[in-house]
């Protein structure tokens, strides 16, 4: 056992036990590439010769186990062919390790993910460490695919159909303990005892962990049929089949072969095979690497902030506030009435005991968020968020205020979305110095964060803004500081679009259907209320290039009236306890076919115009931006990508039938290049460099 | 015991805050013991320009900390930021707990052994602990025991009702162990020692509310922080101030403790209440190193021992060594602050100086010390008023009187309490009153 291997340790004590350690080459993180399982082969191969009493599988990377599949690997099989034979070879080496004649003890720490954990599964036992940073899960569904290692086979066996549906389904990770409970682990262990669980497992050799009472009757071919059913409806709430095929493959997959080992790692490997090279997922898996091209904008070792103040605890304001200390950093907190504060901190306690569960730790999040009325956090803090209500002299008179109370090397952003940085800049002595950081709400759920660039502002303060934004755990988007930036703008033709069809007499029920029927995760009349009418028509009037027409009569009169949506229990759709008590379309709802087109051109329009101005440096951080802000289609991986994919001249067609029919607001984008995918004017990169 | 105390160093009070001190509404109320010292030290430190690193040693004094509360003092320090190698300890003089704490400040920084301490006191009283009675632990470990069910059938048949009677926490804290009587009723005793009826208690109890409703709403209660919970509340005024107090109200109140034939009543008696109260102390070497601001100077104090039967009287006989060995008159004293417990109790301290045979008998002195100005004592309300959350009194009765002093441009004041089991704790305070010409 002396081979030398790129991807692996192996180490054989004098007890001979052999530790065999994950330790991909060039790499932070362990993720099953063609190469790794090449070698694992091999290694496996040996063992399979070998008078080793036992194998631990473990990993030599600080931050986990093994994140899954390299998706790299996964994305490049262009044929079907190509899949199944990679899936095919993982299988095998897996099986290979289950059959091995002595007991493996795979351990787990850090992230223990999709293939990650089919390798686990594959072992006699498991036990992960006990901290908050294991997670455990089978998430491939997040990519549009199923589990293809033998998770299917494996998981169901292990801990009974419905906890392991729902894992899979979900594509949820667990913690350590969760994993223990559900049986997904045999034992937790603190970080001072893993090493002599392995070994005490391996001398002792208990019985493999087997499933126990009504849960082995779950995988049984009577019941199969009903709980399959179950989870198809369950799952069509969520996901429909058109855009999400694999949640309903994997159903299948386990209605039909559960317990029949052989029959169901072919049909895993079939199945995945076909999924993989589909639309989806292929869209799925172009999301997940603008995810990573997001996160490597901003560097976190450039800036390293410990203190935020943030001015200001209205919704944004305080979200913002209450996410940071989430995150770790202190946090103090400033307004003019402690109302606003005590808000901010009931809904912090809320987000933190859901997040992170612990009595502890929800503690220790909330002592890390200070309310601060004197704003005494000014002197002391790293950054500084500005997040009052949009006035221009208000912002002003407080910019004067604090500039010389706050540190030079501080950070100063402000959460504006109307006002520009070029205006607001002009109450500082050192305009340079102001960044907007633009949030989206709610601040948990939207990752996305618009790192506004002014003429004025020094590429330092960018880079700063974005270093800060990765160390709360979102992700930076620079863009050019114009009306609406990129978010808002593209989101507020579709918003208008959607009014003006309800003036027009169509039920906002069969609107928002049109939208969520494209993939939007909610719909334009929904989103509206949920924002406040009153939000929506003061940036629509910010916007009003970008509206190209007359702003709906019908959303101002609303606002005059007071019906500012769900906060205040009526906007288009009348509230009842939160839900629209109206929200459901009558069967004889007009329903033009249009409908669909118009809104999405729309947003898709704007898209262009954007691009072609320059606001984004290029197509695919526009397509991130929309998705990671808006929650736009992810399975059509982007506004643009899809404009491209249905093909521009076709889309290009539509607009010109839709502004003959509708007026000059449907007006195709000087940047529509018909034949082509649309092209910036001028190339640039993240810092908005000319490329 | 005449003779002066030397110290090393002196111990300057930066600065010090409160939270607003919050009437027990018989359910648990809205912050713990442990959450309401953080709320209430968190903004005290964030205005001081060091980190909170630099503080050398946290003292808390603390009654009854809750059960996850051990050493409440090194929970509240960890908390709150401070370095984990610094000390932080938790100190238990009953009704007296926070001056303790800061009598343990100064002496720490007289002794040289801290440049920088954070001390206070805190209490939840409404968060007392309601415990399990012996019969019932004794059933319980019998039953953990039973494994098979005929031996469970058998344990769950001698479970007698009695047993789920649950101990109040708060009122075996609030009797005497030692002479067996309650608090309210060491009260009575030294009323009718000194002729106090009814009358007089219910007139000082008003007078307590009428001065603090004075003080809310001229903002003299600066020293208060607001406090958040988790439900979306806020708290920044004591809740106890009844504004529409008067004779006719209190003489309608029934007595709790000498039933019925007794006159300590809720109503003028201190409030059973939830609160915080902490100050930063810290030696002059410390002081300029950070250019801190000086809010007073601790002088000097004095702890004395009484028949527990009789605590109320306690502060004299604390107060009257410490205005010798300081060689002061009651004139050079410029305000008192003398913890309500009970209306009764303060009145009795003012007679008892006044009561020649008192001070000679019990307090070796040749004859009567004189008697408190009472435009001078509790100026701005007390324990009857706003409540005396027991482990937090004593360092809110000095935080405040230090701002009456700076308010009143005044120089020397002296905080006092009464403490269960039979003690009296005394503190002298001065302060640099300006000059005109400063």
């Amino acid at each position: 056992m002396t081979k030398h291997y790129r991807h692996w340790r192996l180490e054989t004590g004098d007890d001979n036990i052999v530790w065999l350690y994950a330790d991909k080459a060039d790499e932070s993180t362990n993720s099953l590439s063609r190469e790794m399982l090449d070698e694992l082969a091999d290694i496996v191969t040996g063992l399979e010769d070998s008078t080793a009493r036992g194998l631990v599988l473990l990993s030599a990377k600080k931050n986990g186990f093994i994140a899954g599949a390299d998706i790299n690997t996964i994305s490049q099989a262009k044929t079907t062919e190509q899949a199944a034979e990679f899936i095919r070879f993982g299988q095998d080496v897996f099986n290979r390790i289950e059959k091995l004649r002595f007991p493996a003890v795979c351990l787990i720490h850090g992230f223990c993910m999709g293939g990650g954990y089919e390798l686990a599964l594959a072992c006699r036992y498991r036990v992960a460490l006990d901290d908050p940073g294991t997670k455990l899960g089978l998430p491939e569904i997040n990519l549009g695919i199923h589990p293809g290692f033998g998770g299917v086979l494996r998981l169901p066996l292990l801990i009974g159909a419905p906890a392991a549906m729902d894992i899979m389904l979900s594509g949820r990770s667990v913690s350590a303990r969760s994993a223990k409970k559900l049986g997904m682990v045999d034992y937790v262990a603190p970080e001072r005892q893993l090493r002599k669980a392995a070994i005490d497992l391996i001398n002792t050799k208990p019985p493999a962990h087997e499933l126990k009472g009504w849960k082995t009757l779950t995988n049984h071919a009577l019941l199969r049929p009903l709980l399959a059913a179950y989870l198809r409806k369950q799952v069509a709430k969520k996901a429909p089949k058109n855009h999400y095929p694999a949640p309903y493959a994997l159903i299948s997959i386990w209605e039909k072969h559960a317990g029949n080992r052989k029959r169901m790692l072919q049909a895993e490997e079939e199945s995945l095979s076909r999924l993989v090279v589909g639309d989806t997922a292929q869209n799925l898996i172009r999301v997940f690497f603008l995810q990573t091209r997001l996160k490597s904008i901003g560097d976190k070792k450039l800036f390293a902030p410990k203190r935020v103040h943030v001015i200001g605890a209205g919704v944004m304001g305080g979200d913002i506030a209450a996410w940071c200390a989430l995150q770790g950093l202190q946090v103090t907190l400033q307004d003019r009435q402690e109302k606003n504060i005590a808000r901010v901190i009931k809904n912090a306690n809320a987000l933190y005991k859901k997040k992170l569960k612990d009595r502890v730790l929800v503690q220790a999040a909330l002592d890390r968020l200070l309310p601060d009325m004197n704003g005494l956090g000014l002197r002391h803090a790293d950054v500084i968020i500005e997040a009052i209500f949009e006035d221009k002299d208000a912002k002003h008179a407080l910019f004067r205020d604090i500039e010389p109370k706050i540190r030079p090397d501080a950070l100063l952003a402000t959460n504006t979305s109307s006002i520009p940085l070029e205006t607001l800049g002009e109450a500082l002595t050192d305009p340079g110095r102001l960044v907007g950081v633009h949030f989206f709400n709610p601040v948990a759920m939207m990752q996305l964060v618009e790192i506004v660039r002014a003429k004025q502002t020094r590429q330092e303060v960018i880079d700063k803004a974005a270093a800060f934004t990765r160390h709360i755990n979102r992700l930076p988007l620079p863009v050019k500081s114009s009306p609406g930036f990129l978010v808002n703008r593209v989101l507020m033709p579709y918003l208008v679009e959607a009014v003006v069809l309800e003036s027009e007499g169509i039920s906002a029920p069969v609107i928002d259907a049109a939208a969520t029927g494209f993939g939007m995760p909610m719909g334009p009349i929904t989103l509206a209320d949920t924002v406040g009418l009153d939000i929506c028509l003061s940036v629509a009037e910010n916007l009003a290039g970008a509206i190209r027409g007359e702003i709906p009569q019908r959303l101002k009169t609303l606002v005059q009236e007071g019906h500012l949506g769900r906060k205040t229990g009526r906007g288009f759709y009348h509230y009842k306890h939160g839900n629209p008590a109206d929200g459901k379309a009558g069967k004889s709802d007009y329903r033009p076919a249009d409908i669909q087109d118009r809104l999405m051109l729309r947003f898709i329009n704007e898209a262009v115009a954007c691009l072609r101005e320059g606001v984004v440096a290029d197509k695919d951080l526009l397509d991130a931006g929309m998705i990671f802000a808006t929650g736009f289609a992810p399975f059509r991986g982007g506004p643009l990508h899809y404009s491209g994919q249905q093909g521009v001249t076709e889309l290009y067609r539509r607009l010109v039938e839709l502004e003959e029919k509708y007026g000059d607001r449907f007006k195709p984008d000087a940047g529509w290049k018909p034949d082509k995918e649309p092209q910036p004017t001028v190339a640039r990169d993240y810092a908005g460099n000319e490329l | 015991m005449t003779q002066k105390r030397k110290v090393l160093h002196d111990a300057f009070v930066v600065d010090g805050s409160r939270s607003p001190f919050l009437k027990a509404k018989g359910a648990p109320g809205p912050f713990t013991a442990a959450n309401l010292a953080v709320a209430t030290a968190r903004p005290l430190l964030a205005r001081m320009p060091f980190d909170a690193a630099a503080i050398d040693e946290v003292i808390l004094g603390c009654v009854m900390p809750g059960p996850d509360e051990a050493n409440i003092a090194r929970v509240t320090a960890l908390r709150l930021g401070c370095d984990q190698h610094k000390p932080a300890w938790t100190v238990q003089r009953n009704c007296a707990s926070g001056m303790q704490a800061l009598d343990c400040a100064a002496q720490s920084i007289a002794l040289g052994r801290s440049g920088l301490v954070l001390a206070g006191g805190v209490e939840s009283m409404s968060h007392a602990p309601v415990l399990l009675a012996n019969s019932m632990v004794a059933w319980l470990a019998q039953w953990t025991k039973a494994k098979t069910f005929g031996a469970r059938a058998k344990t769950l048949a001698q479970l007698k009702p009695v047993y789920l009677k649950p101990i109040i926490g708060l009122l075996r804290g609030l009797t005497d162990p030692v002479v067996g009587l309650s608090m309210g009723q060491t009260a009575e005793i030294i009323a009718q020692r000194f002729g106090i009826d009814r009358e007089a208690m219910d007139r000082y109890a008003m007078r307590s509310h009428q001065r603090l409703s004075h003080a809310m709403d001229l903002g003299w209660l600066k020293e208060i922080e607001t406090v958040y919970d988790t439900d979306g509340n806020f708290y920044r005024e004591d809740d106890g101030l009844r504004r529409d107090s008067d004779m006719e109200k209190l003489a309608k109140l029934k007595p709790v403790f000498d039933r019925p034939f007794g006159n300590v009543t809720a109503g003028n008696s201190a409030q059973v209440t939830d609160g915080a109260a902490w100050l930063i102390l810290a030696n002059e070497a410390t002081v300029a190193k950070y250019n801190l601001p000086v809010l007073g100077k601790i002088i000097d104090s004095e702890w004395a021992g009484l028949d527990p039967a009789q605590m109320g009287l306690g502060p004299v006989h604390a107060m009257t060594p410490l205005l010798k060995r300081n060689k002061l008159s009651l004139d050079d004293v410029d305000y008192w602050e003398i913890n309500e417990a009970f209306a009764a109790q303060v009145l009795a301290n003012i007679e008892a100086w006044k009561d020649s045979k008192y001070c000679r008998e019990e307090l070796h002195q040749r004859g009567a010390v004189g008697e408190i100005n009472q435009d001078k004592l509790n100026v701005d309300g007390g324990g009857v008023s706003l409540g005396h959350p027991v482990g937090a009194s004593g360092a809110r009765i000095v935080l405040h009187l230090l701002h009456v002093l700076k308010r009143n441009n005044a120089k020397r004041g002296i905080a006092s309490l009464c403490i269960g089991g039979g003690q009296g704790g005394a503190m002298l305070l001065e302060r640099q009153t300006l000059t005109a010409a400063e």
